[in-house]
């Protein structure tokens, strides 16, 4: 693997590591790291950095759901346009094009039910283009971008062993 | 009234971890790095495959010598990872590497003949021998050879009694690993003088830098030398119990006789999963191997920057440093590092007398348990070198 395929590889996994901690795992110098990264940056192959939460744990309301949109194409363009008018909108969190029974997966987060329903019904689906939305609300996440949110890694191995 | 018990058995050493063993049971914010298996679960295709097994009811003795289409996974690896050609009837399923190493000293051992072990090294050799009735001759492997088996070193052990040589790498504990130009130099002198290898490759797939080479694919050595491999440290199945021996037919032949009195078969299911493993298991391997590479440069790292010397290992996932500096034997720097930083490290005469003056530190451990582990160790030198 080269070096920025290796970086890449351990900053989706942690993206608070220390480049001069990233230089020995990677048998480099941090400087080199740095010019990377940075360079990364600028070309957006690394488009930002988060962190994973489980906010269920917080107490603090919040609501995701996935919406299958339906859309109809503009010639030329095809449905370029129509996923920016989408993702403009701030709680929109991600959106995709498919393969499939539908053309777009939007991801969004609001703070309530209510919210969300007020986007696809008041927002959404008003767009000329929008066919038909089918929205997801999600219930619980057992597992977000890698990282198992159920389960806390215990040692349960001896001690000790040869 | 004391009961009479076998005079072998009893006249073995305990082991020698026990005791510390003791000491860190009681203590609540312990971090040992005293492990010698992997922290990676078993990958998941592997443990559904051990599900499937189970669910299927495939919960029988398998034959003797293991399930066929397992044998034949294990000649194909061989064949494509040493390019080393064996027959299904050259391989036989164990219950781990341990078993084979047991059935290979006393299937070719007899009374008086002698066993060459190099150490430091694993701790079964030697015991595996006195129960075999065989002599152990131990070679003392120096750190000035990066712990390596020199031509020289194994030619001065050699005598007319000499029958097997014990070759242990990649090396636990000191992460030492033979190439390619170091087992030529002494295979010359195997085929020579009719020595057998039992070449120990459990941890075979955890080198960094070059592949492993196993000294069955020497010219003139796949006749005389017995390879035992296994599951436990390449896939992190360390509790499946599951492992093989590969070698000559006749000697093989003699093992599975054992092996079918005092085992019957390894696991079945163990034995399914084993396949899955072999058969899809190179990209696990190659992601495990990528963290054990990245924890070994780190603690090599970390051991610079607080003045612990220690050779570079490219073997298992196992430093050796050497800790002479400090004046303090193994035993009473591993204790006085447990009871003061509550760090649990082996010390390196656990694995031969002459593993005294260092110590084994495992990094089958995540980054951030042995960045923690670091700092308590660099505490506690930097408090040595006060007094």
């Amino acid at each position: 693997m080269d070096i920025r395929n290796e970086i890449l590889a351990t900053l989706e996994r942690n993206g608070r590591i220390d480049l001069a901690e990233l230089a020995v795992l990677l048998a480099t110098d941090e400087s080199e790291i740095a010019n990377e990264v940075q360079a990364m940056e600028s070309e957006g192959i690394i488009c930002g950095y988060h962190t994973i939460i489980d906010w269920s744990k917080t107490g603090k309301e919040k609501v995701s759901a996935l919406i299958e949109v339906r859309v109809t194409p503009k010639r030329g363009i095809g449905f370029d346009e129509v996923a920016e008018r989408i993702y403009k909108y701030p709680e929109v969190a991600s959106v995709y094009l498919m393969s499939g029974g539908f053309d777009l997966m939007v991801i969004i987060e609001g703070k309530t039910m209510q919210e969300v329903a007020q986007f696809v019904t008041m927002k959404l689906s008003t767009f000329e283009t929008v066919l038909s939305t089918a929205t997801h609300f999600i219930l619980k996440k057992y597992k977000d971008h890698g990282a198992v949110l159920a389960r806390k890694y215990e040692d349960i191995r001896e001690p000790f062993t040869p | 009234m004391s009961i009479p018990l076998n005079r072998t058995v009893e006249a073995l050493p305990p082991s020698g971890i026990r005791k510390y063993f003791d000491v860190v049971q009681g203590m609540d914010d312990a971090i040992s790095l005293g492990v010698g298996e992997p922290d990676f679960d078993t990958p998941w295709h592997i443990r559904d495959e051990g599900i499937y097994a189970l669910e299927k009811g495939r919960t029988h003795y398998t034959s003797n010598a293991g399930l066929m289409e397992l044998k034949t996974e294990i000649c194909r690896y061989l064949a494509r990872t040493q390019n080393i050609r064996y027959a299904e009837d050259d391989v036989f399923v164990t219950v781990g590497g341990s078993e084979a190493i047991d059935l290979c000293m006393r299937a070719l051992l007899n009374p008086g003949d002698e066993v060459l072990i190099p150490q430091p090294s694993y701790v079964s050799y030697e015991p595996c021998a006195l129960l075999a009735g065989a002599k152990s001759v131990i070679i003392d492997l120096r750190e000035a050879d990066d712990f390596r088996l020199t031509k020289q070193a194994l030619s001065s052990h050699i005598t007319d009694k000499t029958r097997l040589l014990v070759l242990p790498y990649p090396n636990n504990p000191t992460g030492a690993i033979m190439e390619k130009k170091d087992l030529e130099a002494i295979a010359r002198l195997l085929i020579d003088r009719d020595i057998y290898v039992l070449s120990d490759e459990i941890y075979g797939e955890l080198t960094y830098g070059g592949r492993h080479c196993s000294i069955a694919s020497i010219p003139g050595m796949q006749e005389r030398t017995i390879l035992v491999g296994g599951f436990s440290k390449v896939y992190a199945m360390t509790g499946w119990r599951l492992g093989y021996a590969v070698g000559p037919k006749d000697l093989i032949a003699q093992m599975l006789k054992i092996h079918q009195y005092a085992i019957m078969c390894a696991p079945s299911m163990s034995q399914y999963a084993g396949i899955e493993a072999l058969r899809n298991g190179d990209e696990d391997i190659a992601m495990m191997r990528g963290e054990f590479d990245k924890r070994r440069r780190y603690l090599l790292h970390s051991f610079a920057q607080m003045g612990l010397e220690c050779f570079t290992p490219y073997g298992a996932f196992y430093v050796f440093p050497n800790i002479g500096a400090f004046g303090l034997s193994s035993d009473d720097f591993v204790m006085r590092l447990l009871r003061e930083e509550k760090l649990a490290v082996v010390p390196g005469t656990a694995f031969g007398a002459c593993g005294e003056g260092f110590i084994r530190i495992s990094y089958a451990y995540s980054l951030d348990t042995l960045k923690r582990a670091m700092e308590r160790l660099a505490r506690f030198l930097s408090r040595l070198k006060e007094a």
